[in-house]
């Protein structure tokens, strides 16, 4: 048995008045697929981006192959890591959202071999060559000189997955990877990711595609009023879900 | 232009006339009549007259004084001074941005001591007039007769005369720099705040290192707002500098000024300076045009043609048509 890649305890996060996550717990393998499903508004989001540390908990903690996220612990006491600590960590975060932010004023390749060059400081001519590899993987090899706004919006995310597998993290996030699509390119996003599933990386994927759910979960984690309602194998999950608010929601989606 | 119109051939039913459908066959066949613009050509003439009427002044006025203008414009006196102003112009810039740029990353940084000290500075400096902080430095050795290195409140290792610490130049460029870096702070963090914030979200996800992520992320980007409203302080600059002829600093309009205070020829002095000012901020307006450019990299799909691009296209075309009689490519056209 696998050891727990991503470890999630008791996390809580509010912005002012309105409480977000109400006590998460949440263990990834490593080398599994996880997806987190949930209506809008149940804190999916916010707890992908509490794992990388973009949002700062309010409560709980959470750590990545053993690592405490954000701080430090010394004794009794956490202390709180440095911009320049948290940002290291980052490199062992792949992170993919919604509307891409790939940077606009970068070629497709200038974007994947930023975050190596300035961050692991890798010399360029490797983080070169491995930026090509990666953008043949995900079936963008001529796109090497384009600059975003040239590219649809599916290779525009597929680039945006390259960039974040450049750093070779030690787990990939997916924050509502088709969200931002149109239907017709959703496929060609889904197909890479569905790729990178066979090359057992961790990954979390937060995502209303319940069929892709189905085909590439190990772990389907539903998702609502900040608090985790039901997980396990999607056949569990999504076909015989023991909870009523997972069988309304899967109702409305399905 | 036609005057002439063509119509239907003769024998050809008119389009709209009598019950029957009108036989959209024949209409490809037919010479179509342009719309006269009427007004537009008296506008146009009306203008046309007014200029050549003003331009004709120019030229036949004698008080113009041509010959006077001639004699001067490429002067030694007056081409130094030329250089003066441009000098005082690139280090105010300079100054001026670099200063600017600080106090936009502090007013921006979480530490409130450095927001209010930022945003202290830019109310202080922007209330100022500039002529009055001139002067204000000029006499800076009234207030300060000495100027010293030591611990704060504490002793003093080293000092120096302010006077010649800083000078009449010295007292000019710090005025312009720390009037400019004031407007240049406001324009910058403009620039800044107008950058997505998911860019320094994708930035900081990738690990990017903070000053990487300015230098790289951030600036490139914020460029796009920050050069027009640049373009227009740095040209505003450029003219600015002649407020600096108080000071008895022998740029531009000072030099103008000793010139014609000596020979009486007001007005082609003043033209000498008008040319240059006028010169000076056309070679600026160009420089700021493809500078814009290279900064809009990666913002359209197809770049626009240079203006030279342009022209050589239509050259291009002219001399394929004169072989041919076809235009290789579109005059207007992307890349």
């Amino acid at each position: 048995m696998s050891g727990v890649m991503v470890d999630v305890r008791g996390v809580h996060k509010g912005f002012g008045p309105l409480k977000v996550l109400r006590g998460v717990d949440l263990q990834v393998r490593t080398g599994e697929v996880t997806v987190i499903l949930g209506p809008s508004g149940s804190g999916k989001s916010t707890l992908l981006r509490a794992i990388n540390h973009l949002e700062k908990v309010n409560r709980g903690w959470i750590s990545i192959d053993g690592e405490l996220i954000g701080y430090r612990r010394s004794g009794d006491k956490l202390y709180e890591l440095r911009e320049k600590d948290i940002l290291r960590q980052r490199t062992h975060i792949g992170f993919v959202f919604q509307n891409f932010n790939l940077f606009p004023h970068l070629t497709a390749l200038e974007n994947i071999v930023e975050a190596p060059i300035s961050a692991l400081r890798r010399p360029r001519k490797a983080a070169v060559v491995a930026a090509e590899r990666l953008l043949e993987r995900v079936g963008l090899a001529d796109k090497a000189g384009a600059y975003p706004r040239q590219l649809s919006g599916g290779q525009q995310q597929r680039v945006a997955i390259a960039r974040a597998l450049a750093l070779e993290p030690k787990v990939l996030l997916f924050d509502e990877p088709t969200s931002a699509l149109d239907p017709e390119l959703v496929g060609e996003v889904l197909d890479v990711i569905k790729d990178l599933t066979r090359t057992g990386t961790t990954m979390i994927i937060v995502t209303h595609e319940v069929s892709f759910a189905r085909e590439v979960a190990d772990t389907v984690v539903f998702l609502d009023g900040g608090v985790v309602v039901e997980q396990g194998p999607p056949a569990s999950v999504l076909d015989a879900p023991q909870h009523e608010r997972t069988r309304a929601f899967l109702s409305k989606v399905l | 232009m036609g005057n002439t119109t063509k119509t239907a051939p003769p024998g050809a039913a008119p389009i709209d006339a009598g019950p029957h459908r009108p036989d959209h066959g024949d209409l490809a066949a037919l010479k179509v009549v342009p719309t006269r613009h009427y007004g537009r050509w008296a506008a146009a003439v009306a203008v046309l007259v007014l200029t050549a009427q003003l331009t004709h002044g120019l030229i036949t006025n004698p008080v113009w004084e041509w010959g006077v203008f001639r004699s001067y414009v490429l002067s030694e006196t007056i081409v130094q001074a030329v250089g003066l102003t441009l000098q005082l112009t690139a280090y105010a810039t300079a100054l001026g941005f670099t200063l600017g740029t600080v106090l936009a990353f502090m007013r921006l940084s979480r530490n409130p001591v450095l927001q209010t000290v930022a945003w202290a500075y830019i109310w202080i400096f922007r209330s100022i007039p500039m002529i009055v902080q001139l002067v204000f430095w000029f006499n800076l050795s009234a207030l300060y007769e000495r100027l010293g290195l030591g611990i704060p409140f504490g002793p003093v290792f080293w000092s120096i005369d302010s006077n010649s610490l800083i000078g009449t130049m010295g007292a000019a460029l710090i005025g312009l720099s720390l009037h400019q870096a004031a407007y240049a702070a406001e324009i910058v963090r403009g620039g800044v705040i107008s950058v997505d914030h998911g860019q320094l979200e994708a930035a900081a996800a990738l690990g990017i290192p903070k000053l990487r992520q300015i230098r790289r992320i951030v600036l490139p980007q914020a460029m796009r707002a920050i050069l027009p409203t640049a373009g227009n302080e740095i040209i505003g600059l450029l003219k600015g500098t002649s407020v600096v002829y108080v000071m008895a600093i022998g740029e531009l309009f000072y030099q103008v000024q000793v010139i014609y205070g000596r020979n009486g020829q007001v007005i082609p002095l003043l033209m000498v300076a008008t040319a240059w000012y006028v010169f000076l901020t056309s070679v600026l307006s160009v420089a700021q045009y493809y500078v814009e450019r290279r900064f809009a990299r990666g913002a359209n799909r197809n770049p626009p043609p240079t203006p030279l691009q342009r022209a050589r296209r239509f050259a291009a075309n002219l001399r394929s048509a004169a072989r041919h009689d076809a235009p290789v490519t579109p005059v207007g056209g992307g890349r």
